[in-house]
């Protein structure tokens, strides 16, 4: 015989059990999948981040000056630490493009002389580079070009230094520079309205006045040495040339953005996925001792013929590791095709990789299979154990009769409310609470975790509701070039149309206290603001007082100081002078950390009359387009954006990702819930399908001995609600702590929308199961249970 | 037949204290037995006389509160449970009141399950013959009557040529016909191969088929006689 008879019962119990076997296959499946689609994903963009720098040579520090002449390269090569030294020029322009309301944001930058590759190396999508002879041929960022359909050859027309130039495109390329591109001023990613332009080193040093001088560094850093150390250097051989302060790789605007996506990503594929892999796991754990359970006479008539309890564990083993085998499957195959897509998804939407190598690693594979597989083979083998500790003899008999008691209930002397069969599904579910707690645990963390799936759709609505409805309250908001007088406002307020303008002043500086600092901005506001609010945590407007700073809350955690407290203020821009302030409030804000003060308060701490970088205006709405047209044509405006349509274009880019993770998960979740709350129902009827069969045999309907059944399941159930939202809210306070609270803070808020939806999944998966048993109920063979032990 | 020769099983001064939820059973209270080669024995008592116990300790299923019992010089009291279980795949074949086949497994699977681990089996097929099922080796338990399953069960117990067949209450879940039947199966079992047989039963009328009966009551024995004029299950009437 090739099959021995135990294999053979093996096949043929899986068959019999199939409905079963199914959905805990979709459980660990749904576990391991959603580990596998955001681990893979998320290592994915971490390896194409990586391998794509590391090509192209992005360098570890940046700075900007005014200008400096070339000679002063060497003195930087010379810095001890630096590896590796190459100064540009770089120039901020203005591309007004045909059919944009406004003009998008433009960045020249110079390509290296001699055909070196330099640091931050171009990669050349398509054409070829621009000839350094050629003062009107540019490479665009290949997300421009595509964004408005240009292909190589097409003219671009650019504002450089005040004149309009007609740029002929001779190719599109991207840079490590460049792969999340914002535009100054802006919330959200648009490849619109920001075009990066690579030209000779010459033609963008005479477009700018800059022949034989550079206005921006870029340098790696040898192995081991002191970032600070050459950050500080470079300051210092920098500072007489109007250096507007170096920064680390970290700071860099692309990396910081790209690194803080991939961060929010890493809080997203490393908690939930987990969390519902564990889930996934316990749940697997308590269905399959119950299911080995229930073959207790079995287990104990192969022991009576001549099975060691070896040969007996050996084949429950074999039992449940098909199953988690088969849920492996189709988990890891279902998550390797999700990770790819996301990861094409992030890739294609959001950031710009040269190449977008998908990788399933072995571990993410071998980690959440061992897992899901471990937890299987505990829960079975501890049911195994139960049952062979017992002489065979005691095994094979059905377990003595457990010793019911009076209900509280009942002894409460409610028992006159409750019918025998209330009495029944009562007393049994007093006499086993712990099946009680581990089914209504098992139910509530599945409701728990669709809880958490529809989480991040919260988080977002949420973020973008205190950010743009109640913060930001302006309909249009104008970035400036450079810092400019007060005077700027006043001359947008005159404008037709515009009812209103409040200029913001924005510095770089240090806060410090006591041994704590930490480097972020300081931002000044009019006295009469009206079109920003700053909110506390229960989304009140906090006023600014006529003296004092106000931070962010964090950043006074950070710092580890209180109201009333005194901070210093070093500036890092300009005089460098370093003041001080008193803390006199503090601000809830989901992103970033600053200080915020009044105009005056502003000008006192910088030491000279505040210069404004941004301008929120009220327009009359009808106006708005003409005011567009208007602002284009101010020299000095880089951008201008519209808070309200910002949520718009973040639900199409950033908020899609978001929403379709959420689908993701939501969908794992439901399978999840759906899969616990079946086998708990079918489990509970074949513990107790003799003695409902004993019912029937005295005369209970069909009905009468479902809503005994379906009493005990809806106490569960019932109880797992409540218990499961619960868990939902705790799930989300520890997501909260899993990202970095310097960048931003999630909000510890579910709607009513998601809890709704995670009891529905739960009533609605309940009903169905009930449906399912109900049918097996009815098939109940009364006298072949009566006839047998089992 | 001579029943004095060999002893296959002596069992001393067994006890047998059960803790049933809040109450302790005294099952066994000091029983004295023994089990000779070739011999047909059958055990009377009524319910909770402790039959069953006795049965479940000689067969190695369970271990004696205190007492002692041995299989051909090998103590069961006090071993180990591999060494049970090798006791129990080597030597002994039950056969329960209630079937206890394995649902999923057909006929002969059911047979082959035993006969798989055992040292020196006779074929499924062959051990189904012998119970008069050889037409009906590919059906599962559902498809059986009573009484054929409960030959399926004495397929599977003998086909690995146990020295010594157990059977608890074998017709105590049949009627008549089939009871008889499946007694005929286990007499021509005893009688062809020579099987050690020990059956349990509260029925005194099939006591008629044994070589001796052991009276059990209240965990004590009661009697122990020889049945000088042993018939055939056919014969007997109850």
């Amino acid at each position: 015989m090739l099959i021995s008879a135990l294999d053979r019962k093996l096949l043929r119990d899986l068959s019999h059990l199939r409905g079963q076997v199914i959905t805990i296959a979709l459980v660990v499946a749904c576990g391991i999948a959603s580990y596998v689609t955001m681990k893979s994903a998320f290592q994915s963009l971490v390896y194409s981040q990586s391998t794509y720098y590391e090509r192209y040579r992005f360098a570890d520090v940046f700075a900007s000056l005014e200008q400096a002449p070339a000679a002063v390269a060497e003195r930087l090569t010379a810095i001890d630490g630096v590896r590796e030294v190459d100064t540009r020029v770089v120039q901020r322009v203005m591309v007004p493009v045909e059919g944009l309301t406004r003009p998008a944001v433009g960045t020249v930058v110079s390509l290296p002389r001699h055909g070196s590759r330099g640091l931050n190396a171009v990669h050349l999508t398509r054409g070829r580079l621009p000839d350094p002879t050629r003062s009107d041929e540019a490479l665009v960022l290949d997300a421009f070009a595509e964004a408005h359909g240009l292909s190589p050859g097409d003219r671009v027309a650019v504002v450089m230094n005040g004149a309009l130039r007609q740029l002929r495109i001779t190719g599109f390329g991207m840079s490590p520079e460049y792969v999340f591109t914002m535009p100054p001023g802006a919330m959200s990613h648009d490849p619109k309205l920001i075009a990066v332009l690579w030209m000779g080193r010459d033609a963008v040093a005479a477009a700018h006045q800059m022949e034989g001088a550079f206005n921006d560094v870029a340098l790696t850093l040898e192995p081991g040495a002191s970032q600070a150390d050459v950050l500080g250097a470079l300051d210092r051989v920098l500072a007489p040339y109007g250096a507007f302060g170096a920064v680390p790789r970290a700071k860099q605007p692309s990396h910081y953005m790209l690194s803080s996506e991939l961060s929010q990503l890493e809080s997203m594929a490393g908690f939930v996925p987990v969390l519902f892999l564990f889930v996934a796991a316990f749940l697997l754990n308590v269905v399959l001792s119950r299911l080995v359970y229930l073959q207790r006479s079995q287990i104990a008539t192969l022991k009576a013929v001549g099975y060691a309890d070896r040969d007996v564990g050996l084949h429950y083993l074999k039992l449940v590791s098909l199953v988690v085998l088969l849920g492996a499957v189709v988990g890891v195959a279902a998550g390797a095709w999700l990770g790819r897509a996301m990861t094409e998804l992030y890739t294609g939407q959001y950031f710009r990789f040269p190449t977008a190598d998908y990788r399933l690693t072995a571990d993410v594979v071998v980690i959440s299979v061992s897992i899901s597989l471990a937890a299987a083979v505990v829960g079975a083998l501890a049911a195994v154990r139960q049952v062979v500790s017992l002489p065979p003899a005691e095994a094979m008999r059905p377990p003595s009769p457990v010793v019911y008691r009076r209900s509280v209930l009942e002894l409460l002397g409610l028992s006159r409310l409750l019918g025998p069969s209330a009495r029944m599904v009562v007393r049994e579910l007093e006499r086993r609470p712990l099946r009680l707690a581990l089914s209504s645990i098992g139910i509530s963390l599945s409701v728990g975790i669709v809880v958490i799936a529809g989480y991040w759709s919260d988080a977002i609505d949420y973020m973008l509701d205190v950010q743009f409805h109640r913060s930001m309250r302006e309909d249009v908001t104008v970035t400036f070039v450079k810092p400019l007088s007060a005077r700027a406002a006043r001359e947008l307020q005159s404008m037709p149309g515009v009812w209103r303008a409040e200029g913001i002043s924005a510095v770089a500086v240090r806060y410090r206290a006591g041994h704590r600092q930490r480097d972020s901005a300081l931002m000044g506001y009019p006295r009469d603001l009206e079109l920003r609010h700053l909110l506390d945590s229960t989304g009140e407007r906090v006023t600014l007082p006529p003296t004092g700073v106000v931070l962010t809350r964090k950043l006074a955690e950070v710092l580890e100081v209180r109201v009333g407290d005194s901070v210093e203020i070093e500036l890092r821009e300009g005089s460098r002078r370093t003041t001080s302030a008193t803390i006199s409030g503090l601000v809830d804000e989901p992103f970033g950390m600053q200080g915020h003060v009044d105009e005056e308060t502003f000008a006192r701490l910088i030491g000279q009359s505040p210069t404004i970088n941004t301008a929120l205006l009220r327009v009359d709405r009808a106006e708005r387009a003409q005011i567009f047209e208007r602002l284009k044509r101010l020299p000095w405006v880089a951008a201008v954006s519209y808070p309200g349509e910002f949520r718009e274009q973040f639900e199409g880019q950033s908020g899609s990702i978001m929403r379709v993770y959420t689908l993701i998960l939501t969908l794992f979740a439901s399978i999840i819930a759906i899969g616990v709350v079946y086998n708990n129902a079918r489990i509970a009827l074949s513990q107790r399908s003799r003695d409902l069969a004993s019912l029937r045999v005295l005369g209970f309907t069909r009905g009468e001995i479902a809503a005994i059944l379906f009493g005990e399941l809806s106490a569960q159930v019932v109880l797992a609600l409540p218990l499961g939202l619960w868990v939902g809210h705790l799930l989300v306070q520890a997501l909260g702590a899993t990202v970095d609270p310097e960048t931003y803070r999630l909000p510890v808020f579910v709607s009513l929308r998601t809890f709704a939806f995670a009891i529905a999944v739960t009533v609605v998966s309940a009903v169905i199961s009930f449906f399912l048993v109900r049918r097996k109920l009815d098939q109940l063979d009364l006298i072949g249970v009566l006839k047998t032990r089992e | 037949m001579d029943t004095t020769s060999t002893t296959v099983l002596v069992a001393k001064g067994l006890t047998k204290v059960y803790r049933m939820g809040e109450v302790d059973v005294h099952a066994l209270r000091g029983v004295d037995f023994t089990l000779h080669q070739g011999e047909l024995l059958v055990l009377l008592g009524a319910s909770g006389s402790g039959k069953s116990t006795l049965l479940n300790i000689l067969g190695g299923l369970d271990v004696p509160s205190s007492g002692t019992v041995h299989y051909l010089g090998q103590a069961l009291h006090s071993a180990s449970q591999s060494e049970l279980t090798r006791y129990r795949r080597d030597n002994v074949g039950f056969v329960f009141q209630f079937y206890n086949l394995i649902p999923s497994l057909t006929a002969y699977e059911n047979v082959a399950l035993v006969t798989e681990i055992a040292t020196d089996p006779v074929a499924p097929d062959e051990a189904l013959a012998l119970v008069g099922l050889g037409e009906r080796l590919h059906h599962f338990p559902a498809q059986l009557s009573g009484g054929e399953q409960q030959r399926v069960a004495i397929a599977r117990a003998v086909a690995k040529n146990p020295r010594v067949l157990l059977c608890d209450e074998p017709t105590g879940a049949l009627d008549y016909q089939t009871g008889v039947q499946v007694l005929e199966v286990i007499d021509r079992i005893n009688r062809e191969l020579g099987t050690t047989t020990a059956v349990i039963t509260h029925n005194a009328p099939v006591a008629k088929v044994a070589d001796r009966v052991v009276t059990l009551a209240d965990g004590q024995v009661h009697r122990d006689e020889r049945n000088m004029t042993r018939i055939r299950p056919s014969e007997i009437r109850w």
